[in-house]
């Protein structure tokens, strides 16, 4: 069967005794999108992975994974899709060819071996492939871990938190993973507490908060919406008054001091602004620099901004 | 049907591989019984009315029963262990049948054991005790004591799957070291207080010790016993088919469930 969406839920409850881990989550996932669910700790995130991989039940509300019902048709979607999380791991006392094989001849794959091989080869474990995964490094076991959700090419890839305590160049392979499975036409639904992982990789994102989607949009809206953070640092004190006016004329946002640093920065949600540009300005308008900036949101910029508004929603 | 066998086969392999990457806690585990064995054979052996050797031909099958019984302890801490470290989980998410995983678990941990008694047997001959009975008995004997092991790996894995605490496996093992000590595995009920030989021998591991020493023909069926160890071989099939019709569908059950 076919359809649009990978993923489709609507109204997704779940509750662990009386806390409410969530409260009707509606998510639309186009096939062969990459979907970044960003929330902070505790919003719901993780349920919302285990609901959907089949580990946790819903109390309320429906869902279709690669067009089959979550409940109903469980064994369906388990054929469909491919998991890793903090929870879901491979086996500490096999290798990392051990648990391959495993897993490929639980997939009923006719050679698993070459499978194990080729995966391994893949994600540069193949020097490490005898020895048991317990004694990997984090990245290794990260990327043994996807690979492992890797073993028969699945639908749709939930990653749960995939890049949280790695290293930059283990974070950038797991990305570079997402990046060529997405080329392939696979779905992946990832889950992410940092807005520059979500922008790097995602089509879509999902911002979650307290057991319910707050917000939906491409990265660059979510950008827009806060704004990103422009700041020139000065050699001389004196010019700090002509640099804010630079900025008042390059942003459009009002400038703040910093006297102590001889800082000056403003907001702006103009997204064509580039650092070359900002420099050029700033030396046209005889601005000595000692250093330039243009910071993206952070993600706790995002969720403070955006659920400060819906609570003005409410209280309006 | 062929869904289960052919994924708990290959969970089975999953064990056996884990106890070849780490064959020294396996061999640690199989030294415990052995220097009770030696201990208990001649150390209290020296303090009872009935001779050495015959205790000793006495406790064998009593220290194979108790030794069976740990697969609570051990079906526990390795269910646990799986829960905590992800790795049900992530099994869970797989097309696999459901009862594949602890099916496999409970069949590979009945395959070391049975490896396991070996050398104890042979330290056991070389201390005096002797397969007195029928070849034939004896196969039944240990068929009957790997089917007790099994029955109890099950009650294990539920259990490890509902506390999924590694720890609580741990404070476990302290209980199923005092449970052989409540039945006649050690010691000769006879001579207890009405009461307490009532319950030392409805423990099943009476039955099941009862059973192996009369299949053995190392120590004849007491005289006046409860029902279970009077009729030892009916009654530690019976203890056996009602351990695994509780415990089987709920370990089967709580696995599928997942803790939602």
């Amino acid at each position: 069967m076919t359809t649009t969406y990978a993923v489709l839920s609507e109204g997704l409850e779940k509750r662990f005794g009386e806390v409410r881990a969530l409260r009707g989550l509606d998510l639309a996932v186009p096939r062969g999108t990459v979907c970044g669910v960003l929330g902070p700790n505790g919003a719901g995130k993780t349920t919302a992975v285990r609901l959907l991989t089949t580990l946790l039940r819903p109390d309320a509300g429906s869902a279709r994974v690669a067009g089959h019902d979550l409940v109903r048709e469980a064994a369906a979607v388990r054929r469909a899709i491919g998991v890793t999380g903090q929870y879901a791991s491979v086996d500490g006392d096999l290798t990392g060819r051990q648990n391959l094989r495993l897993f490929a001849r639980l997939h009923r794959m006719r050679a698993p071996n070459e499978r194990a091989a080729e995966l391994l080869e893949r994600f540069g474990l193949t020097e490490a492939a005898d020895r048991p995964a317990s004694t990997y490094s984090g990245g290794m076991r990260r990327r043994l871990d996807l690979a492992a959700s890797l073993v028969r090419r699945p639908e749709i890839l939930f990653l749960d938190e995939p890049t949280t305590g790695l290293d930059p160049a283990s974070r950038g392979a797991i990305w570079d993973a997402v990046r060529e499975l997405k080329q392939d036409g696979t779905t992946v639904l990832l889950t992410t507490q940092y807005l520059e992982e979500a922008d790097q990789l995602a089509d879509d994102i999902a911002l979650v908060d307290r057991g319910l989607v707050a917000h939906t949009g491409s990265p660059a809206q979510f950008k827009a919406v806060i704004g990103t953070y422009v700041e020139v640092v000065v050699a001389d004190p004196e010019v700090l008054v002509e640099a804010a006016g630079v900025l008042d004329r390059l942003t459009g946002g009002q400038p703040t001091f910093d006297h102590e640093r001889g800082a000056v920065g403003a907001v702006t949600r103009d997204t064509t602004l580039t650092l070359p540009r900002l420099v050029r300005e700033l030396d046209a308008a005889g601005v000595p620099l000692l250093d330039a900036s243009i910071e993206p949101p952070t993600l706790d910029d995002v969720f403070l901004r955006l659920t400060a508004e819906q609570e003005q929603e409410v209280a309006a | 049907m062929s869904t289960l066998a052919f994924d708990g086969t290959a969970m089975l392999g999953r064990q056996l591989l884990r106890v070849r990457n780490n064959p020294a806690l396996v061999i640690l585990t199989q030294t415990m019984p052995i220097s009770m064995l030696l201990f208990f054979g001649y150390v209290f052996g020296s303090a009872l009315a009935m001779p050495g050797a015959e205790y000793r031909s006495f406790l064998v099958p009593g220290l194979l029963v108790a030794t069976a019984a740990n697969g609570i302890m051990t079906g526990m801490f390795q269910a646990a262990q799986d829960v905590h470290r992800g790795v049900t989980d992530r099994l869970r998410t797989l097309p696999v049948s459901r009862a594949a995983v602890p099916v496999g678990q409970a069949a590979a941990d009945v395959l070391v054991t049975a490896v396991g008694t070996v050398p104890f047997l042979l330290v056991g001959l070389a201390v005096g005790w002797r397969i007195e009975g029928s070849a034939l008995e004896a196969v039944a004997a240990v068929g009957l004591l790997l089917l007790f092991r099994f029955a109890c790996t099950w009650a294990g894995i539920f259990l490890g799957l509902l506390t999924r605490s590694e720890e609580a496996a741990g404070q476990l093992g302290s209980a199923t070291f005092m449970l052989p000590l409540l039945s006649n595995a050690y010691i000769p009920t006879d001579n207890l207080p009405g009461w307490l030989r009532t319950i030392a021998e409805w423990n099943p591991i009476s039955a099941l010790t009862t059973a192996l020493r009369e299949l053995f023909g190392n120590a004849p069926v007491p005289e006046g016993a409860a029902w279970p160890v009077a009729h030892p071989v009916a009654g530690a099939l019976a203890w056996c088919a009602v351990l695994l019709a509780v415990f089987v569908p709920l370990g089967v059950r709580r696995y599928a469930r997942g803790e939602g």
